[in-house]
């Protein structure tokens, strides 16, 4: 009936897992009891968990991300803090668990945390600096992000129904294959990342076309801001690069399932096959991630230091390069593959290359801030803490790219002092800064400079104090991954990057402290112009938070920097451009769809592995169902009157006159 | 202002001109029609799909000499199934191509009938298909025989699974046809439709001419 389903699935021998898991539990009782307490469940349905609005998918897709970015940073606590101890003795974590751990630390970090992060901005923010009123598929959007969630719930079920997977991050065959994994971890690891991969990939599809097809009249591609441009870069990669994903997992599935042999090593299967796969998907992966976040260093460096982005062009052209070559490096990750020295010199070639496209950006942020007034904000703190991190960590790629040293430095704890430095430097900081630049856009009021400060330099030193160590260990020899070990040299290090973790830990804390503290002190913080740090592109132009229609009428595109011209001129003019004639807007409707159907996949994975065939089946039957349900609604549409519309834009106009009267903060 | 609006009527592409593009979706004409973006949208799927098909193509090519023993793809295809199957895999697409006219006439009678030949063609295809497949199974040579039959097996099964997925959808676009009537948003369904069912095509020509005919040369 249930499977493979039976009380043996809970870890009841297990305090850790078993308490942890009892937490969330109890936690996510807690809230869903609040909520129903305080009679907020309909308002979620309707304005939430049914919005097919961009803005709010892309606030959920952030709330999303931090929330796995909490799991994974304690996943990230446990496996320093048994490190510390872990000399000449078992630690406090068996070794079946601490390999779940880091496995499930990866996988939350990259594909539960950065990319809900990476996208939820990218949701919010590209449809207002393009002008237009939503993505090119709203409701397609909503079921991408309910796929997501999914994805991380079925992570989440597995800390306390069966087990994670312990093969890394990636699941390396033949360790990954049946007969050496027997238990539902790997199982779990493939229906949570194939499903969350199926709703990333339509995100990409939506953001090429909403980017391509859908911008404001006048805006050609060279006027496009520069995170638009990432963005584009970036969904295309997950166009080209997450099917090679979903076939990948697919085989290894089939492998596991049906007893086919991909990857095996009888029969003749190949498990290299599976390296190469993989990476072909991983390494793009980086890329996906990182683009958006010089997107949003873009952004941040041109406002803060009140001057156009430098080498405009350039930096478009140093994107695009990147999203090419990115599918020419995957060999790197496995150098000691045996592929012989020229194709190991042709891969260490074209990722010494693919430097020279960040380099170039580099030498753009910098005379970009070079005679500007610059502004230390908390953004730009963090873009000014990614430009020192990124280089010395990417000069640790660079040496990685080169064979010979590979040898050496492959799959030691070098390696992740590597990847944390250029993806926690380069990703995570640009990540705090968007949220910190775009929070009064959406929500109306500024977040509080000290505490942003405080989590900033708590962040920046305990990263290095955190990660420095590593690099040495690396060099002394120490491989990744490791439960314990019994060499000195090491020991006083593990116990330094211990102690980074703590302060880590303290700029955790002032993060969360300082959205508590800018939620409760709002209405000093309120910032009511809709451009509260001077912008230069067209989300600053409406209210904040955006209307659900984003601009009353498109806006006309006469310039690279849009919003700066039409201000510029505002303030020479001493007046606001013409009312405009206002017209009726068509906007979609919200749908329960994406959330129908994100319910019918977490059955349907939670089925797979369990081996719960009869709950697959209704699982696949009610998502076609619903796919009949929604192709036959007659009216997917509704309309705003063009009074409402002009009642609402006056209301902005009449600030935006304020502003000219000198009431902004940058003044 | 006036002289931008009479480009806008003259020539929105401006081939082979500098300055801007002035028709809508391109450069700076501002949004495209619903349909452009529809369309252009699944296009970007079927690419997406494509990239996976490539896979298992490359899979099978890494796998093809791996046959562990077993028989090797010379001793099991049979080629005149297989060109039954890539005759009513056309025929399906042909009918396909009537149907868009049909729709395009606001035929309903024409776009149902078109629509049935259609899927009784597809049809006609898996059965063939699954078939082969059966076939292959009973004599022992199932995908788990060897990972060169592995690969065969994923490979054109995956096709399959997307011809079994498109009658679904065939299913439903006929019944919405005949319930809703030619709606455009109705009539963009269709569209996606029609370039999946082609694309399935593509992807078949390909596996016939690299997995049966390269493989009974080999």
């Amino acid at each position: 009936m249930f499977g493979k389903l039976g009380w043996d699935a809970i870890p009841f021998d297990q305090p850790i897992p078993l308490i942890a898991g009892a937490v969330v539990v109890l936690l996510g009782l807690g809230v869903l009891v609040f909520v129903i307490a305080k009679g907020c469940l309909p308002y979620l349905w309707n304005e939430w968990i049914t919005s097919v609005d961009h803005k709010r998918l892309g606030i959920m897709y952030v709330l999303l991300g931090l929330l796995m970015l909490v799991r994974g940073f304690i996943d990230a606590i446990m496996m320093r803090a048994q490190q510390s101890v872990a000399y000449h003795s078992a630690g406090y974590l068996p070794p079946e668990h601490y390999n779940q751990v880091f496995s499930a630390h990866g996988t939350i970090m990259v594909l539960f945390a950065a990319m809900p992060l990476v996208i939820g901005l990218m949701n919010f923010v590209v449809p207002l600096q393009l002008g237009v009123r939503d993505v090119a598929f709203p409701t397609l959007n909503s079921v991408s992000f309910w796929l997501t969630a999914t994805g991380a719930l079925l992570v989440n079920i597995s800390l306390l129904i069966g087990e994670f997977a312990r093969t890394g991050w990636l699941p390396y065959p033949p360790l990954s294959e049946l007969r050496y994994s027997p238990g539902v971890g790997v199982d779990y690891y493939l229906w949570a990342v194939q499903i969350a991969g199926v709703g990333t990939l339509m995100t990409g599809i939506n953001f090429v076309t909403t980017i391509l097809k859908m911008r404001a009249p006048g805006m050609t591609y060279f006027r496009m801001p520069m995170f638009c441009w990432t963005s584009l870069a970036s969904c295309l990669l997950i166009l080209a690069a997450f099917p090679v994903l979903t076939a990948t997992l697919a085989m290894l599935t089939l492998d596991r399932y049906l007893g086919f042999h991909f990857f095996t090593i009888e029969a003749g299967g190949n498990a290299m096959m599976f390296m190469n796969l993989i990476w072909a998907w991983g390494h793009p992966e980086v890329y996906i991630l990182v683009l958006p976040a010089f997107g949003i260093y873009s952004e941040v460096i041109s406002t803060f230091s009140s001057k156009p982005l430098f080498g405009y062009r350039s930096m478009v052209a140093a994107t695009l390069f990147i999203c090419i070559v990115s599918f020419c490096t995957w060999l790197h990750h496995f150098f000691t593959m045996g592929a012989g020295g020229d194709v190991n010199a042709a891969f260490g070639i074209s990722t010494s290359i693919i430097a020279v496209g960040t380099g170039v950006k580099m030498y753009n942020w910098l005379f970009t801030m070079y005679g500007g007034r610059i502004r230390f904000t908390t953004p730009m703190l963090w873009s000014l803490g990614f430009m020192t991190t990124f280089i010395t960590g990417g000069l640790t790629g660079v040496l990685l790219a080169v064979p010979p040293a590979d040898f050496l430095l492959h799959n030691s704890m070098f390696l992740v002092a590597h990847f944390h430095h250029v993806i926690v430097g380069g990703v995570v900081f640009a990540l705090l800064a968007g949220i910190e630049y775009w929070w009064p856009k959406a929500f109306g009021y500024r977040l509080e400079e000290r505490w942003g400060k405080a989590a900033f330099w708590c962040g920046l030193v305990g990263f290095y104090v955190t990660f420095v160590p590593m690099y040495v260990v690396g060099i002394l020899g120490m491989t990744r991954r490791l439960q314990h070990y019994d060499v000195a040299e090491w020991h006083s290090w593990l116990q330094i990057s211990g102690v980074g973790i703590l302060i880590l830990i303290a700029g955790a804390g002032c993060q969360v402290t300082q959205l508590v503290v800018s939620y409760l002190r709002r209405n000093e913080l309120r910032d009511n112009t809709g451009d509260p740090w001077d912008g230069r592109t067209l989300e600053w132009a409406t209210s904040s938070p955006p209307p659900v229609f984003n601009f009353a009428v498109l806006p006309q595109v006469r310039d690279a920097e849009v919003y700066w011209d039409v201000k510029r001129r505002a303030f020479e003019q001493q007046r606001l451009p013409q009312e405009p004639d206002y017209q009726p807007i068509e906007m979609p409707r919200n749908s329960p769809t994406g959330f129908v159907c994100a319910f019918f996949a977490t059955l349907i994975g939670f089925a797979l592995i369990w081996h719960i065939w009869w709950l697959m089946v209704v699982g696949l039957m009610g998502a076609y169902a619903t796919f009949v349900v929604f192709a036959w609604r007659d009216v997917p549409e509704y309309v705003i009157p063009a009074n409402e519309v002009a009642r609402l834009d006056r209301e902005n106009r009449a600030i935006r006159q304020g502003v000219l009267a000198g009431e902004a903060p940058w003044l | 202002m006036s002289s931008t609006h009479v480009l806008t009527i003259d020539d929105p592409y401006r081939l082979g001109h500098r300055g801007p593009n002035l028709a809508r979706g391109h450069g700076g004409g501002g949004p495209a029609t619903k349909r452009v973006i529809v369309g252009y949208g699944f296009w970007l799927f079927l690419l997406s799909d494509i990239v996976i098909f490539a896979c298992l193509f490359a899979a099978y090519a890494v796998l093809a000499q791996a046959t562990a023993g077993g028989p090797t793809a010379k001793q099991l295809y049979e080629l005149d199934r297989v060109a039954w199957e890539t005759a009513c895999l056309l025929a399906s697409s042909f009918f396909c191509g009537l149907a868009t006219i049909a729709v395009a006439k606001r035929n309903q009678l024409l776009t149902q009938l078109a629509l049935l030949a259609t899927g009784l063609t597809g049809l006609a295809f898996i059965l063939l298909e699954v078939s082969e497949f059966t076939a292959l199974s009973r004599q022992g040579y199932g995908p788990t025989r060897s990972a060169f039959l592995t690969g065969f097996f994923t490979l054109v099964g995956c096709h399959g699974v997307h011809v079994t997925a498109g009658l679904l959808w065939l299913g439903t676009m006929m019944a919405q046809f005949f319930a809703k009537g030619f709606r455009p948003d109705i009539g963009r369904r269709f569209l996606c439709f029609s370039m999946f069912w082609h694309f399935l095509d593509v992807v078949w020509v390909a596996i016939f001419s690299l997995v049966y005919l390269v493989g009974t040369r080999l």
